[in-house]
């Protein structure tokens, strides 16, 4: 575990006040042994990691598929950092911020001496310039351009330091600031043009700077020399101990395997829970971490009659055995839901008593709303069947089919179709769906009005008109004291799920398996990989 | 000859046809496909919140906000001087993603092609050579197998053996011959199958007609009845299928450049279709097209030389 040094040049009260917050450690160790951390780091060496698929861009500021991440997170330092372990925001490029008490206003100071890799300074206007034009990519900076929906104005104030400030409180903005959406990059990237940003023409602020990307084939990321401003969340905060990182696409699961086995690739994250056995013995180690963020759930379509009804939805809440589908489906550390919020994002509390499985309950809940139990098993009311479809492109299928089976025991028909993204993003677009199913990652509990709020347009999956929910959804989201948030959240957390709008299931989690010769390879808060004190022992 | 260079012509039109109905119903297919370039490219793979408004500009800078049938004119007029647009996904023009691609599946199915001949036809002569029964019915089952295993499976198979255990060669990439010989080989399998198959048909066909027992009568060898004299004649309804054969490896390497994440055509169009990135989709179909007309148009042109009877009977024809 990781420490952070001394904090006491930090002024947000946000920071601050997230120390308060309790946080489940979800790092767990399932496989192998990971090789001790005491060995001394050797500088040095290319480290080879395997991607499953190639969204075509690597731009820090417009990626948002989780293995472009891996690659783009590398190359971009950005204003603040999270701690993995408690959530707490905590100093980057910028060494001390300040939030004003509406969460409108965010005052950043710079550190001094640290560099673009081009060699333009990391100076507040430069600061300015990356923000102006993550607005300006808009559609094509999807995360970055989300986060900084209702800014006002930038101010840069002096050299070193730049004030960002919102026309609506905007309290998940300083977490936002630690992602790499909002990482930075040199002033003369924003007059790239976006095709060649993505193709790998940027100059970033982080630990590795692009020596080469081709798409579908992979990247190559070199050491930035003299980077000196790593975070406190890392291990070291000097220059990157590998030469050289090579992602390589591997489309192929079974290809995955055997060149990690056979030696030919040295660490990736698209090893499959059937084949995680294969890497339980001597020379490999796994790792996982809860991806932070809304857990994978069914989201109910309450626009259409059958589900908005708040007992049906709560009778299949309640008719889903979790534990059933962790235990037989998943990996060891893929854990049954017990909140809307994964268990590794802040604010997280433990509402496993209100999701418990509860068949009997489930059964009486559709008694009462007059639907009875047909000839074939499933529920009929006026000659219409308790059936619905679920629309999903995840994998692994058999958690769905699970859950169907779950269903039909108390008189629950669901049917399973099986969509590309494509199809599926379009289901949820135009809401012709009973179901969707999904979970979205992010480090800061304001992930829950970006899905399930019913007036922003970025995520009206209830498809309902506003209720009380909403209230707290944005409440929250206008408050920086965080024992106020964390009551807030916990609010909105348990009327999610009491009033049915969330039928959560399982929190994916990130597995890292790798070659017992890679070194500290770790996760950063979001679940994405670090690969700043990453090393290769020989 | 002028019978000839019309019935040309006609070949030449008919390919065209062939290429136009390509390039539309590619169109079609994909615009008919829920989900647009606009909307995945909002939302990315990992997000299900796409924000209608930001979905709805992008619509509009791609064009996909006009009617279809304009989308469809524009398009197919601009594909008329050889610009078929620019990739919706990574935004740069789609002949340039095509040229960048092409190299690498044109060495890995011109290998495979190669292989799959020497392979097909040796097989094909060796089984019809051996007068031993039991060794030419196991060459003969063989060729049947070869078409009908999965290609992907063949190439998880090979990679066991001779990457994973074996580490004779790499599992992935475009390294260089070593990384070539797998993938190849993949593909020549089934392809290599399917001429053998064809080749021995015919051959059989070919040693049961009455000019050969005049061969044999005058006293040949059986190995000069068969290469000199039944080989050249049977190869002719095997030349017939190269275009078959093309196709057969062209769509072999869509699944073998993703198995052993090999660049390629291949790996370009699934990726495309999944982004319902139609400029690059169709660029690819259209090539494959083109390869598909111009394989058969050779074959037809290269056919007489071997067979005089051909011409003779197609000029009849045309001329009729």
């Amino acid at each position: 575990m990781l420490l952070p040094p001394s904090r006491s040049r930090v002024l947000a009260t946000v920071a601050s006040a997230g120390a308060a917050l309790l946080l489940v450690s979800c790092s767990s160790t399932t496989a192998g042994s990971r090789p001790s951390a005491s060995d001394e780091p050797v500088t040095g060496g290319s480290l080879t990691f395997a991607i499953s698929v190639d969204s075509q861009c690597i731009d820090p500021q417009q990626v948002s598929n989780n293995d472009a991440i891996a690659i783009a997170r590398q190359t971009v330092a950005s204003l603040t950092t999270q701690d993995p372990d408690t959530g707490e925001i905590l100093p980057w490029l910028a060494e001390s911020f300040d939030v004003n008490d509406d969460a409108t206003r965010f005052t950043f100071t710079l550190r001094d001496g640290a560099t673009y890799a081009d060699g333009a300074p990391i100076d507040a206007a430069s600061v300015r310039t990356n923000f102006e034009a993550i607005t300006a990519l808009g559609a094509k900076a999807p995360l970055g351009s989300s986060y900084l929906a209702d800014l006002a104005s930038i101010d840069v104030v002096d050299e070193r330091t730049v004030t960002i400030a919102f026309s609506r409180p905007s309290a998940q903005f300083l977490q936002a600031t630690s992602t790499f959406s909002l990482g930075l990059l040199s002033p003369a990237t924003a007059s790239v043009g976006q095709a060649q940003r993505c193709g790998g023409e940027f100059a970033g602020s982080g630990p590795f700077s692009v020596e080469s990307y081709t798409p579908n084939e992979g990247a190559t990321l070199v050491r930035r020399d003299g980077y000196d401003w790593g975070p406190s969340t890392n291990a070291h905060t000097g220059e990157a101990y590998l030469d050289s990182i090579e992602f390589v696409v591997v489309p192929e699961a079974g290809n995955r395997t055997g060149s990690l086995q056979s030696g030919q690739i040295d660490a990736t994250t698209g090893i499959s829970a059937t084949d995680a056995v294969l890497f339980e013995g001597d020379g490999f180690w796994s790792e996982s971490r809860a991806n932070p963020g809304v857990v994978y759930n069914l989201y109910a379509n309450q626009s259409t009659p059958k589900l908005a009804d708040p007992d049906v939805r709560l009778a299949i809440q309640k008719g889903i055995d979790r534990e059933e589908i962790t235990a037989t489906l998943l990996g060891p550390a893929d854990k049954p839901a017990v909140s809307p919020l994964a268990s590794s994002t802040p604010y997280f509390t433990d509402l496993g008593d209100v999701l418990e499985y509860d068949p009997d309950a489930a059964a009486a809940l559709l008694d009462e709303a007059g639907w009875a139990v047909g000839s074939d098993g499933i529920r009929e009311k006026d000659g219409e069947r308790l059936s619905f479809s679920v629309t999903y492109w995840q994998s692994p299928k058999e958690v769905l089919e699970l859950v169907q089976q779950q269903l039909r025991e108390i008189g629950v028909d669901l049917q399973l179709t099986h969509a590309s993204i494509a199809d599926s993003q379009a289901a949820s677009a135009d809401g012709t769906y009973d179901f969707v199913y999904g979970n979205l990652t992010r480090s800061d509990p304001d992930v829950l009005r970006t899905v399930f709020t019913a007036d922003n347009p970025t995520g009206n999956t209830r498809r309902t008109t506003r209720t009380a929910v909403d209230d707290l959804l944005d409440e929250q989201s206008a408050t920086t004291d965080a024992a106020t948030r964390q009551r807030i959240v916990d609010e909105a957390a348990r009327a999610l799920v009491t009033e049915g709008i969330t039928i959560p299931i399982y929190e994916l989690s990130t597995t890292i398996t790798a070659s017992a010769r890679v070194r500290g390879l770790a996760f950063e808060a979001s679940s994405r990989l670090d690969f700043a004190d990453a090393w290769i022992a020989e | 000859m002028s019978a000839g260079l019309r019935y040309a012509g006609r070949r030449i039109g008919q390919g065209l046809i062939v290429l136009w109905a390509a390039y539309t119903i590619s169109f079609l297919v994909l615009y008919l496909l829920p989900g647009d370039a606009a909307a995945l490219f909002a939302g990315g793979a990992d997000q299900e919140a796409v924000d209608p408004e930001l979905v709805a500009r992008l619509r509009a800078e791609l064009g996909l906000d006009r009617p279809l049938w304009e989308q469809y004119v524009t398009a197919l007029g601009r594909a008329l001087t050889g610009d078929f647009g620019t990739s919706t996904q990574t935004g740069r023009p789609a002949v340039a993603l095509l040229a960048e691609a092409l190299p690498s599946t044109l060495v890995l199915t011109g290998f495979a092609f190669v292989l799959s001949v020497i392979g097909g036809v040796g097989l094909a002569i060796a089984a019809s050579l051996t007068r031993r029964s039991w060794l030419r019915n196991s060459l003969l089952s063989l060729p049947p197998i070869g078409v009908s295993v999965p290609v992907f499976w063949i190439g998880l198979l090979l990679l066991q053996a001779f990457s994973f255990q074996l580490r004779l060669f790499p599992a992935m990439g475009d390294g260089g011959f070593d990384s070539l010989v797998l993938p190849a080989v993949t593909i020549a399998i089934p392809s290599g199958a399917f001429v053998a198959q064809l080749l021995s048909r015919s051959l059989r066909s070919t040693l049961a007609q009455p000019y050969i027992e005049v061969v044999r009568a005058k006293g040949a060898s059986e190995a000069r009845v068969q290469l000199a004299h039944a080989l050249r004649n049977a190869t002719i309804p095997t030349l017939a299928m190269v275009g078959v054969l093309v196709g057969g490896l062209l769509s072999g390497a869509v699944v073998t450049e993703t198995v052993f994440s090999r660049l390629g055509i291949g790996r370009l169009v699934v990726t495309a279709v999944n982004n319902r990135d139609v400029p690059v989709v169709q660029i690819v179909v259209v090539f494959a097209a083109v390869v598909f007309v111009v394989a058969n148009l050779l074959v037809d042109l290269v056919s007489p030389l071997i067979d005089r009877r051909i011409t003779l009977a197609r000029t009849a024809f045309a001329a009729a």
